[in-house]
């Protein structure tokens, strides 16, 4: 497995970044519109369509290590898990949200994005702030004030420690291929 | 305590004596499903390390989202499907034209009452239109079920939603369903089992009743149950017989329908459920989810004379012989509105070939229709009947979200099929009762 990065290195450690705030119900369409599913491989190209039909200016202005930080029911509709992959090709930390759809959030998972429910937090932020995450002590920081969240469940944390479902599965399966781990269209 | 469907079917599934809501199971689905997908699937697949899929029996593919391939990238697609289906050997492989996945694997009858099935695709949920217990799963996960034959699944809680009393004139599954989702909200059943029961759901034609578990995606219901009945056991195993080379004598027949009925789960009375609603069928009215999200419902009354550029009548959810024959009713000696064009993707080619023994085809090109090769049609933006910016779709289908016909400037009304085909008739949202009564 030496193509693959220790599983030390997936633990997410605390990250801090700038806030896009969005609203209730945003669903897998206006995060990657439906068109592109099919045809689209480059992880450039990907990214430049996230949130194409909900904010026009996200793909164009986000910065690395930025969070989205969004209301009911993120990810609703579709199985696309471009709708996740967008998000991370653009350098997507995390998304925080009141709740998210189910199949989004399985996806996020298996990709390795992490996905938070934080109601608490989701009502105080807003597009600029910063915010501080810490998935070790399920805890979010926003202006000196802590928002606890639920820890993820022990599958979710071993896949995610893994690196993602494909790795996860080639360490199950004791697999040493050395075939680098494609995530162009997943 | 008894259990409920889900708790049911997933125990099965895990080959565990029972389960309950919140435990975590290792699932072997009887089924997984794929379609124009795959191709990316395999990509995902290989770059797990591993050359030959351990299911190919368990697998079902349909060439479906964009046919026949409109351009270059989607024909090269289909032909990665088609290479990889030929190298895995699988069986169930159904090509461009036969029809919408979830309608082909119904026609098939590959999914029987009791299993389960995974797909890449979020309205898999269908199959509960059958007693079966139909999930959605990223394309990922469809690759590890390749790889490993099982996958984890968090058994969900269940809510229950009992319809009593009768649906009135023209009033349908699907208004039930836009009644349902604009009443709770589109994360209403987030997560759950959703479990249906009730006199007006026992009522329903089998096609009637293919139209509630789909449309339980956009309730957010992990899947959606349909107590199964002899009509849906007679059905699968009328299909399942036609399969055989032998001559399919009735009580050929018969045993077939004890064996699938014998699979069939249904709750326990005392199971335990997150939440139950009421509703009563008679005070549905025709209902129209409006731009650009499902649970913004009104009833037809209150959007009535909308102006409508595009009437499309198709998809896994309204796109069968019962919702192409209201619309020959409805169009029957009338025309397409001038400024409107009405466009029908029947689901399935079994469908095409019926709506054109019985006439409805002819009625409806006479009246001006277009029809198009059975598949997914314009639902989601790949393929033709994309509107133009600006432009009112009313559709048949099961999601109206910003930009899913391909155009994020265009807007788009989700309704019955009957709903729709009055509407092409009138140039704007109309009530069919009006036309037809008229
Ligand atoms: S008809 Fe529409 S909703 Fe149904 S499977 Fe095809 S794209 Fe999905």
């Amino acid at each position: 497995m030496r193509d693959l990065p220790s599983a030390i290195s997936h633990r997410p450690s605390a990250i801090a970044g700038r806030v896009w705030k969005y609203g209730d119900g945003v669903n897998t369409d206006v995060i990657f519109p439906g068109k592109y599913t099919y045809t689209l491989r480059d992880p450039a190209e990907i990214a430049a369509h996230a949130l194409e039909d909900l904010d026009p200016a996200f793909a164009a202005q986000a910065q690395p290590g930025d969070i989205v930080v969004a209301g009911r029911n993120w990810g609703n509709g579709s199985s696309r898990e471009q709708a996740v992959t967008c998000l991370k090709y653009r350098g997507i930390a995390a998304v925080v949200a009141k709740s998210f759809a189910r199949i989004y959030y399985r996806n996020g998972i298996n990709q390795g994005l992490l996905l938070i429910a934080c109601p608490e937090v989701v009502e105080a932020a807003q597009t600029g702030d910063v915010i501080e995450i810490d998935p070790a002590g399920s805890l979010i920081r926003l202006d000196g004030r802590g928002y606890p969240f639920p820890p993820l469940s022990p599958t979710a944390l071993s896949i995610i420690a893994a690196g993602g479902l494909v790795p996860h599965l080639r360490r199950k399966l004791g697999l040493t291929s050395t075939a680098v781990v494609e995530i162009g269209d997943c | 305590m008894g259990h409920t469907f889900a708790e049911k079917a997933l125990a099965r599934a895990a080959g565990l004596p029972g389960a309950a809501a919140g435990q975590v199971v290792d699932a072997r689905p009887d089924i997984v499903l794929s379609h124009d997908n795959t191709a990316a699937i395999a990509r995902i697949f290989r770059s797990i390390g591993l050359e030959r899929v351990v299911i190919p029996d368990r697998m079902a593919i349909t060439l479906d989202h964009a046919v026949p391939a409109p351009n270059a990238r989607h024909a090269q697609n289909h032909a990665e499907v088609r290479a990889f289906v030929r190298e895995q050997g699988v069986r169930n492989f159904f090509e461009v034209g036969r029809g919408i996945c979830h309608q082909v694997l119904s026609e098939e009858a590959l999914v029987l009452p009791g299993q389960l099935i995974l797909g890449a695709d979020s309205h898999t949920t269908h199959f509960g239109w059958l007693g079966a217990f139909g999930a959605g799963v990223g394309r990922t996960e469809v690759a590890a079920l390749w790889a490993t034959g099982e996958l984890w699944l968090r058994v969900p809680e269940s809510m229950k939603i009992v319809v009593v009393g009768e649906l009135g004139t023209g009033v349908t599954a699907k208004d039930l369903c836009l009644h349902v989702i604009g009443q709770l909200g589109a994360d209403g059943g987030l997560y759950q089992s959703v479990e249906f029961a009730g006199p007006a759901i026992e009522r329903l034609s089998l096609e009637s009743r293919m139209v509630i578990p789909n449309m339980m995606a956009e309730f957010g219901a992990k899947n959606a149950y349909l107590p199964p009945d002899g009509a849906v056991f007679q059905y699968l195993s009328e299909r399942r017989a036609r399969k055989l080379p032998v001559s399919n004598s009735k009580s050929q027949i018969s045993d077939h329908t004890s064996a699938i009925s014998n699979l069939a789960l249904y709750p326990d009375p005392d199971a335990a459920y997150a939440a139950v609603h009421t509703f009563d069928a008679s005070t549905i009215e025709l209902t129209v989810s409006c731009p650009h999200a499902v649970d913004a419902t009104q009833p037809l009354s209150a959007v009535r004379g909308t102006r409508v550029h595009q009437a499309f009548i198709g998809t896994c959810t309204n796109g069968r012989l019962e919702d192409i024959a209201a619309a020959a009713e409805i169009v029957k000696g009338r025309k397409v509105a001038p400024g409107t064009r009405l466009l029908i993707v029947p689901a399935s080619s079994e469908v095409y070939a019926e709506a054109i023994r019985c006439g409805y085809a002819q009625t409806l090109l006479e009246a001006g229709a277009v029809f198009g090769t059975p598949g997914c049609g314009p639902c989601m933006g790949n393929h033709m009947g994309v509107p133009a910016p600006g432009e009112v779709c009313l559709s048949s289908a099961n999601r109206n979200f910003k930009g899913r016909m391909g155009q994020p400037e265009a807007e788009i009304y989700l309704a019955s099929p009957a709903v729709v085909a009055a509407s092409a008739v009138r140039g704007a949202i109309a009530d069919p009762r009006e036309i037809v009564g008229a």
